[in-house]
């Protein structure tokens, strides 16, 4: 087949295209060990490990050329605990406390690996591992979707090869029968990434069950959460790994006609796509008879307009046809009249990523990961008010408190947590006592989120609960489609009263009747957008009911953001160097240099500048 | 003028003569639209009336769907579109002063363009900055990490880049 692994096992300095120069902690550590602290890594003793191997390396004054680091799930539970040495990246696995003293004297001392121990896996995500294994922010990730993103060319066709792109399309066509695809994807136990988390398996193998004929496959790109970039930088750090998964789909339901629906306010990504789907056609992965078989597929794009609903599937395949994207009731679902009347296979960007891994690693293997009801990893876009924002990719089970605080670095500015937002217009906001929530479909639903499609935007003591709500119900209330009065007219309605609460407005009632009518509209609403709407405030009002009823009770916004309930004063910290004054757009500071201003509330608009721009923290918000 | 005007709209021929050619050709009008736009800016009553009888579309059916998408202008815009993100991560994080400022340097609303056809305020979902909040977009390029302050500069700077063009 002429795929190249240019990788060597174990040698310890890998570069793909992109070098990687690592900052060691304390300079003269000649051994960096990452011991696996994964769920079942930790059930299988591996925190006495960790005390005894502290203990091992006190005793032979090793503290100081051996760092010791943590990282979370590697994905070999089987073989767990799991303990890496590096440099030389020597894996031991099924370690137990009586094995440490041995491989500190043999490979620390003596600087020889204790064979006997030693596992050989070479699984696709290990290799990122290797590069960024021990740099904190990815220590407790485990990449499979984004294995590659960071650090292959994502325009060079090569370089995919060279990590075994293209080698599961490869297997799947010369050793496989349509039907054991669907079987391994099944037995995965993937679920669609989308956010509805439908077990992609069967979605597969009902779309494969049709009657034979014309049938599509589409990657819905549409990502129209606005808070969430994952599909976007996956497409664009590694376009081949969801082309590979298509064509996989293609052939396992018998389709041979493949459509990306992404968005247009996604140029890079729209313009590695193209870049990649001609070199796919160049190398004969798409096209006809692919690879030599008698299997033809091939990948065509089709741009977005911004319309937010357009991400749900029905909606998604009008606005392919070339018509408003409106959705239709369900059944028949897509799988059995989709685009253009025909049977269509539609899945998430992330849930495409998968399927390569899936079939090179195994069905078995990946559903050796995560949690009983969700298996794999889930990628979130980490951003809001922490320090370290981007794509973070975990395995489920994950807590949140270990997203937020530990890979995301917690809170910048000494400020406080007051909750974390999952799932975007759709989603839910849960604050501090559900942070040890681990990350699966179910567990985040029960706490009255969701999992939706990966935003996850943290949220500080400074933002206003009741406005997060107004700001995502403005979303949606912009975005439907207006076919179904629930959503039509609800929407607006639960707008028009939070925004009477925000302005100070509101009265006593406005709550329960938010809650009545968020749960008429979830009940009565058409599609997905609708039925999910009332979320963020019905989650806000659950969890944060207290700010609502200061909002109408006392007038009084806690976070100080809502404008109409504030007020700016000067106090006595001011030492008149009149930074105020000419900050003030309105001139509604008055004052003689040296002396203490004074702000005209007539005249203030409250727009904060002058609040942001003095430097001896002498005004005032309330 | 009316020559590009006209090189454009042959351009525009061609590509939907292209996508006639396809199966089911209805479902390009998306494409063609974008197209459209990508030549002339927005979407001009005229073009409209070209497509709709190239592409054999009832007028009404291609109003629907062209005020049905955000993406396409409707009317002329501005030599800079500012698309201010008001994303979830954005807005946690003060888009709302950003917007508000923009809002009083230029005097506009959201959809609106300055009289002196310089600058066209828009709205944006997210951008996929999230991790340099509050961003917004002149054209292609995204700024990040903006306050009320700071975003007033910005402009300032592209009216000067535009009065020494
Ligand atoms: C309002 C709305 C918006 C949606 N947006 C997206 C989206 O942007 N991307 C996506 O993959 N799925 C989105 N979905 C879910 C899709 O309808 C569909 O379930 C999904 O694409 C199926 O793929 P999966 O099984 O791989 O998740 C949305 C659903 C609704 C109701
Ligand atoms: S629920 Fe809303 S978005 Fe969905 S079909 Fe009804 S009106 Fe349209």
């Amino acid at each position: 087949m002429g795929f190249q692994n240019t990788e060597t096992k174990n040698s310890g300095n890998i570069h793909f295209g992109m070098r990687i120069e690592r900052k060691a902690t304390v300079p003269e550590v000649h051994y960096k060990i990452t011991l696996c602290d994964g769920t079942s890594c930790i059930r299988k003793q591996s925190k006495q490990i960790h005390q005894i191997l502290d203990q091992e390396l006190r005793k032979r004054n090793l503290k100081e050329v051996v760092s010791v680091h943590l990282s979370g799930c590697l994905g070999m539970c089987a073989k767990g605990p799991i303990l890496i040495i590096n440099p030389g990246y020597v894996m031991y696995g099924n370690i137990t406390e009586a094995d440490i003293p041995e491989i500190v004297e043999s490979h620390l001392v003596h600087d020889t690996p204790v064979a006997r121990l030693m596992v050989e896996e070479n699984h696709l995500y290990n290799r990122f591992f290797r590069i960024f294994g021990d740099v904190d922010f990815f220590g407790k990730q485990m990449r499979i979707t984004l294995r590659n993103c960071g650090i292959i060319d994502p325009e060079n066709i090569d370089d995919y090869l060279s990590v075994r792109g293209y080698e599961a399309l490869a297997k799947v066509l010369t050793d496989m029968k349509p039907e054991q695809v669907v079987s391994e994807v099944k037995k995965s136990g993937l679920r669609g990434r989308g956010g509805a988390g439908f077990p992609t398996g069967m979605k597969w193998e009902f779309t494969a069950k049709q009657p034979a004929g014309e049938k599509y496959v589409i990657c819905n790109a549409d990502e129209g959460d606005p808070g969430a970039f994952m599909d976007r930088s996956a497409i664009e750090g590694d376009p081949h790994t969801v082309l590979e998964g298509m064509i996989i789909g293609g052939y396992a339901v018998g389709s041979s006609r493949g459509v990306v629906y992404i968005r247009a306010e996604y140029p890079l990504a729209i313009k590695r796509l193209e870049k990649a789907i001609a070199a796919a056609r160049e190398h004969g992965f798409l096209g006809q008879n692919i690879l030599g078989s008698n299997f033809s597929f091939d990948i065509e794009i089709r741009l977005g307009a911004g319309a937010f609903v357009c991400g749900e599937e029905t909606a998604l395949i009008h606005s392919i046809e070339g018509s408003r994207g409106m959705p239709r009731p369900r059944p028949p679902f897509p799988a059995v009249s989709g685009l253009f009347g025909r049977p269509t296979l539609i899945n998430n960007v992330e849930t495409w990523a998968n399927i390569p891994v899936i079939i090179l690693d195994g069905g078995e293997w990946f559903s050796g990961i995560g949690t009983q009801g969700s298996k794999g990893t889930k990628v979130f876009a980490l951003a809001g008010k922490v320090r370290n924002t981007g794509l973070v990719e975990v395995p489920m089970g994950t807590t949140l408190r270990e997203i937020v605080f530990d890979i995301g670095g917690g809170i910048p500015n000494g400020r406080k947590f007051k909750a974390v937002q999952t799932g975007g217009p759709s989603g839910g906001c849960l604050p501090e006592p559900y942070l040890d929530t681990p990350i699966d479909y179910e567990s985040l639903a029960k706490a009255g989120s969701i999992m939706g499609s990966g935003g996850m935007i943290v949220i500080d003591e400074d933002s206003c609960m009741v406005n997060i709500a107004r700001f995502f119900i403005e979303f949606t209330q912009s975005e439907s489609c207006g076919k179904c009065a629930p959503c039509r007219e609800g929407t607006r309605r639960m707008l028009e009263i939070l925004t009477r609460i925000t302005e100070g407005k509101g009265c006593p009632e406005d709550i329960d009747k938010l809650e009545r009518l968020g749960a008429m509209i979830k009940k009565s609403s058409l599609c997905g957008l609708g039925q999910s709407a009332p979320n963020p405030i019905l989650s806000t009002i659950k969890n944060f009911r207290e700010e609502y009823e200061e909002h109408v009770n006392q007038k009084k916004c806690r976070a100080g953001v809502c404008a109409a309930m504030l007020s700016y004063t000067i106090n006595d910290n001011c030492v008149g160097c009149g930074a105020c004054k000419r900050a003030c757009p309105v001139n509604a500071i008055d004052g003689t240099r040296k002396e203490k201003h004074h702000i005209d509330p007539n005249k203030c608009i409250k727009c904060g500048q002058c609040y942001s721009v003095c430097k001896f923290s002498a005004v005032a918000k309330a | 003028m009316v020559e590009m005007a006209q090189e454009k709209m042959d351009e525009l021929r061609t590509f939907i003569a292209a996508c006639m050619q396809k199966e089911y050709s209805d479902s390009y009008l998306i494409a063609v639209l974008h197209k459209a736009q990508e030549l002339f800016g927005y979407l001009p009553v005229e073009v409209m009336d070209e497509v709709a009888q190239r592409m054999n579309i009832p007028t009404a059916h291609l109003w629907g769907v062209a005020t049905f998408y955000h993406y396409f202008n409707l009317k002329p815009i501005g030599k800079y579109v500012i698309s201010v993100c008001l994303g979830t991560a954005c807005y946690v994080k003060g888009a709302t002063e950003v917007l508000e400022a923009i809002k009083r340097e230029l005097g506009v609303e959201i959809g609106q363009t300055t009289a002196d056809n310089l600058f066209t305020l828009h709205e944006a979902r997210c951008l996929g900055a999230c991790g340099i909040a509050p961003v917004i977009m002149i054209n292609d390029k995204i700024y990040g990490e903006l306050d009320a302050k700071k975003v007033v500069a910005l402009i300032n700077q592209y009216r000067k880049t535009a009065q020494v063009a």
